[in-house]
């Protein structure tokens, strides 16, 4: 293993910057969830390039949970989503304003 | 054959080079895929591409464990959760991108990305650690063999760090999933006629005040 954790961080930093962008630039909501992951597999890139720099195991142990939440955000996200499909007919970001507290 | 193998061990950091650059080039391509796609089902299996792109960079960190749970989480159940929605909830709606209903929001988008990109590139520029603090205080992810004594697995190291300093998360992760199915549950059930006659009756009171608002301005 020799190649710099700069260039595994960097790729994190990049992909992250592209899930964001993906986030801001989309309306349909089930691509925006894909943004959402993009975003979280970014980070478990440069939490286990981390991991790897210090040699610490906890680094590895937190993309664990990360892997445990997003599944279960996932879950929900589209629960919720599906159940909004079923009322109306398009489910674009604006449509959702009923969602408001 | 053995011959290229022992040419590629002997290049190891090559061969590191060339892993990386291929799943750099794979993930950046699927990221855009998932971003700029039309149809969410192309959107989803770009998101394919990405996520196994980051889990070979998983085992070149020699995160073995890790990688597989990417790939049997990851590809094999949230992408396959993400198609099955987007069949479900119908494949023919495209959306209309052009449409902005946030004004500005597009370039304050973009210009977050560049500056990102720009700061990426100053830091690389830099050439300063990028890493600081204590190592391996979580107890160590590689343990480097000594002579006559068993290298300890990757594998190992974190179930033994799960099941002992993450044991009170981990459990919590347990509750988490719990609330997780429960939720689903609810929000997947049918409603009963009484429950869609309120819904449908709020609606029309929403959309009649928006009417209202509208006339009033």
């Amino acid at each position: 293993m020799t190649l710099g954790g700069e260039w595994y961080l960097g790729l994190a930093a990049v992909i992250f910057t592209i899930g964001a962008i993906g986030l801001l630039y989309r309306r349909n909501v089930l691509v925006m969830f894909m943004c959402v992951e993009l975003m979280l597999n970014a980070v478990n890139l440069s939490f286990v390039t981390m991991a790897r720099m210090l040699n610490d195991v906890g680094g590895q142990a937190v993309v664990f949970f990360v892997l445990v939440v997003a599944a279960a955000e996932v879950v929900v996200g589209l629960g919720i989503i599906v159940a909004i499909y079923r009322r109306r007919v398009g489910a674009t970001a604006d449509d959702l304003h009923m969602l408001k507290g | 054959m053995t011959a290229t193998l022992g040419v590629l061990a002997a290049n190891a950091s090559n061969v590191d080079t060339g892993v990386f650059a291929v799943c750099a080039v794979v993930m950046v391509a699927g990221a855009l895929g998932v971003v700029f796609s039309r149809h969410p089902v192309h959107s989803a299996l770009s998101l394919v591409a990405t996520l196994l792109g980051v889990a070979v960079l998983f085992v070149a960190q020699e995160a073995h464990f890790l990688a597989a749970v990417q790939v049997i989480v990851y590809a094999g159940a949230i992408v396959v959760l993400f198609l099955f929605v987007i069949m479900l909830v119908g494949v023919d709606r495209e959306e209309d991108i052009d449409d902005e209903p946030l004004r500005g929001q597009r370039v304050v988008g973009a210009a977050l990305g560049l500056a990102v990109l720009f700061l990426v590139i100053a830091l690389f520029q830099l050439g300063s650690s990028w890493v600081t603090g204590e190592e391996s205080v979580r107890g160590a992810a590689q343990v480097t063999a000594a002579p006559g004594v068993e290298p300890v697995e990757n594998v190992e190291q974190l179930g033994r760090s799960l099941f002992t300093d993450f044991l009170l998360p981990f459990e919590i992760t347990g509750v988490l999933l719990v609330i997780a199915v429960v939720g689903a549950v609810v929000l997947a059930r049918r409603l009963t006629k009484e429950e869609l006659a309120e819904l449908r009756a709020a609606e029309l009171v929403e959309v009649n005040q928006d009417l209202q608002e509208k006339v009033e301005s």
